[in-house]
């Protein structure tokens, strides 16, 4: 069993609206898996139906082999995009509370609770309202309740939001670490670098309907067009281009370099090889740059999104 | 996993330890004896006010009519003009001027009277007069007939008619009062109970939305549970408030009665009914009947129905609360939505006050007491004077079926509700949501 979570067939309708359509998904045990969409792509309902919040129309989900149950929700931590606290509640009480619902005992979630706040260094916030905490510290907070009863699956709506760079980069190592201590990851964001650096495989949802899913170097491998970007050092550049674009599909290219150099995007066809390019340019000029240009996942989000509609 | 009672414990001690519900469970009782006691002792102060009315008798015939009282005291004047009289009366500050004309016809003395004042004096003030006088020109006109006057009142008899029912309970005029009362309390303290601890669950639903905790807490609970758990709290916590209510409120208003001397019980009405009731009966016999009628009530019919009743009709309208607590962002969007609640509530007070107390078994009073929404209220009121059980079980029956028919629409909406954010739902939505 290599699925944490499988996601089957899912569909969903409010009324009229399809929020969900025959939606599937695999999540792979230790993965940070990428959820991404437009806004109102149908995510949020997605998650909740794997939290049991609404329930799917039609279509199973499945977690760790079993069909979903009651019993999954210590299983599960949920950090959602919509989240807060109760304001006038103490930091402690409150998480205390929290980790109760998730079924840990009064002593047990004390026990973790001072390891993470230690961890985040936070615990001298235990006595505190949450009303007089900034955004950023409740945020912290929220983050350990989301963690603390050590749940298989993790799921994260926009973590980021609302934390500073530090906060963010820290709550970035926690969750890697998270990870490495055999957690599995459902991640969804806006903020593509974040996916980018965080996620193994990646789904996007877009009205509704998945339309792309997979690992992520798999995604990308299919969506490079075999372009190269190339920088060329040579006397004339304009005899230059017109001599390669005789020969091959050229774009003018965009990066920083200190000299004024030819700045290309080469783009092959699937029978030519990159190491054909690149010998039949150092014939021509001194290459000081050639680099295969693979999509961003930011690129493949908005060309995605864009075919599809 | 049942989550219930960590839910209700929470819900219970946030209530409990809120500064707000410190102050006001403090504060309530205190401003309340305050209250009473000032217009208690305005009352007083009323009541010892000595008012002086001038009589200007041209007739002749007022001799002695007018007797004083505590707080009236009546100056005849004699061989004085109209305008002599009211001078008199403006400069000496009294309170008024009493005028009598000469007249032939005694049949036609209302043309003849008239009352003079600054203000325009109060009800009680000039119907008094009138009795007096009509009570002294009637035993005029019996003289001149000659009739006998002090024979008449002599042969006065007065009759009190004992009750009794068919099954051999005895009841009095009392009884009826201390049933009106024990109704009417209990009907008024639900009604004050739904109002106070249901807009409470209200507005902690609503918070638990604009925090945004509550897709955090729903994902470990079901909504069904969290509304549950939050109605039982809030009203765990507002039973311990009606206890100190009761409890420290009962304690000042004796510390208060004893100190100032002022008797608060005096002043409310219901004290005068009571007397009012047994004013025929000396203050032996008073006591007697007001001993009795507590026992002629069916007390622990009474006692057990309204807990009953009291439970069930507290949580049926607090599911109500939660759900439009669920359907709103904000406080201020909940108006809409209270008036279906609110209008029930109040015919039901109503129906008790108007109906109830002239005729208890009659058809309105009836069929409200089975009507849901209403009927623990009207039920409660009813009670007192006997209402077969058979009748209260069907009632509290039809009351716990739609009790739970509420609760699952309620969460139905609850369910639903409190992920939506923003909109303001119609009612035309909100059936929706109860498809989803």
């Amino acid at each position: 069993m290599s699925n944490l979570l499988e996601v089957n067939n899912v569909s969903k309708n409010f009324g009229s609206f399809t929020a969900l359509n025959n939606v599937s998904l695999t999540v792979p045990k230790g993965s940070i898996f990428g959820l991404l969409g437009p806004n109102g792509a149908g995510k949020t309902t997605l998650i909740r139906i794997i939290n049991q919040i609404t329930m799917p129309d039609t279509g199973t989900v499945i977690l760790d082999g079993e069909s979903l149950k009651e019993n999954h929700i210590k299983d599960i931590g949920y950090l959602p995009e919509e989240r807060g606290l109760y304001k006038s509640m103490k930091v402690g009480e409150q998480a205390l509370y929290l980790a109760q619902l998730k079924g840990l005992s009064k002593a047990e979630a004390k026990k973790r609770l001072n390891y993470w706040f230690d961890r985040l260094e936070i615990g001298d916030w235990w006595n505190k309202k949450i009303q007089e905490l900034s955004k950023g510290m409740a945020q912290k907070v929220q983050f350990v309740v989301t963690v603390l009863h050590n749940p298989k699956l993790l799921i994260f709506d926009e973590p980021f939001s609302g934390f500073d760079p530090i906060n963010a980069n820290l709550i970035k190592d926690e969750i890697l670490h998270l990870r490495e201590n055999g957690a599995t990851v459902i991640f969804s964001t806006h903020r593509m670098e974040s996916v980018e650096e965080l996620c193994d495989d990646i789904a996007l949802i877009n009205k509704s309907n998945k339309i792309l899913d997979g690992k992520l170097t798999e995604v990308k491998r299919k969506f490079k067009s075999n372009t190269f970007e190339v920088g060329l050092r040579t006397l004339n550049n304009e005899v230059l281009e017109k001599e390669l674009a005789e020969k091959f599909t050229v774009n003018p290219a965009y990066f920083k370099t200190l000299d004024n150099e030819l700045k290309l995007n080469i783009k092959l066809s699937e029978t030519e090889k990159p190491n054909e390019l690149l010998n039949f340019l150092t014939t021509k000029a001194e290459v000081s740059h050639f680099v295969e240009l693979i999509p961003s996942v930011n690129d493949i989000f908005i060309q995605t999104v864009k075919n599809n509609n | 996993m049942n989550h219930l009672p960590l839910i209700i414990k929470r819900e219970y001690l946030t209530k409990v330890k809120n500064k707000a519900f410190i102050v006001m469970t403090i504060l309530s009782p205190i401003i309340m004896i305050v209250l009473i006691s000032v217009v208690a002792y305005l009352a007083q102060l009323n009541n010892d006010k000595v008012r002086t009315i001038m009589v200007l008798d041209q007739s002749g015939y007022l001799n002695n009519t007018f007797k004083n009282t505590d707080n009236t005291t009546y100056n005849v004047l004699t061989n004085m003009e109209l305008s002599d009289a009211k001078t008199l009366t403006q400069e000496a500050s009294a309170y008024g001027l009493l005028h009598v004309e000469k007249f032939n016809d005694i049949n036609n003395v209302s043309q003849h009277v008239k009352f003079y004042s600054d203000e325009s004096p109060s009800l009680s003030l000039i119907s008094g007069i009138e009795s007096k006088l009509e009570k002294h020109f009637t035993n005029q006109v019996l003289q001149d007939k000659g009739v006998n006057v002090a024979l008449i009142n002599e042969s006065k008899i007065q009759v009190d008619v004992a009750q009794e029912s068919f099954q051999g309970e005895k009841t009095s005029k009392v009884d009826s009062v201390i049933k009106l009362i024990f109704g009417g309390a209990s009907g008024y303290l639900l009604f004050m109970f739904i109002i106070i601890y249901g807009n409470m669950i209200m507005r902690s639903v609503i918070e638990e939305k604009t925090s945004r905790i509550i897709e955090v807490i729903i994902s470990s609970v079901k909504p069904v549970q969290l509304m549950l758990g939050k109605i039982i709290g809030t009203s765990l916590a507002g039973i311990t408030q009606f206890v100190i209510w009761l409890v420290f409120g009962g304690l000042l208003m004796t510390v208060v009665s004893l100190v100032l001397g002022i008797d608060l019980m005096q002043s409310t009405p219901q004290q005068e009914l009571v007397e009012m009731a047994a004013q025929n009966n000396d203050a032996q016999n008073y006591f007697i009947a007001l001993k009795e009628g507590l026992s002629h009530m069916p007390l622990i019919n009474l006692i057990i129905a309204f807990v009953f009743f009291f439970i069930g009709g507290y949580l049926l309208y607090s599911s109500l609360y939660a759900a439009i607590g669920a359907a709103v962002d904000n406080e201020t969007d909940t108006q809409q939505f209270m008036m279906p609640i609110i209008m029930p509530l109040i015919l039901a007070v109503y129906i008790g006050i108007f109906t109830v107390i002239e005729d208890p078994h009659g058809t309105i009073s009836t069929v409200f007491s089975y009507i849901p929404l209403t009927s623990p209220v009207v039920m409660l009121m009813r009670i007192p004077f006997g209402v077969p059980i058979w009748q209260q079980v069907l009632s509290l029956f039809i009351l716990i079926a739609t009790f739970m028919l509420t609760v699952w629409f309620a969460a139905k909406i609850y369910r639903v509700g409190i992920l939506m954010y923003g909109k303001k739902p119609s009612y035309k939505e909100l059936l929706k949501w109860i498809k989803y």
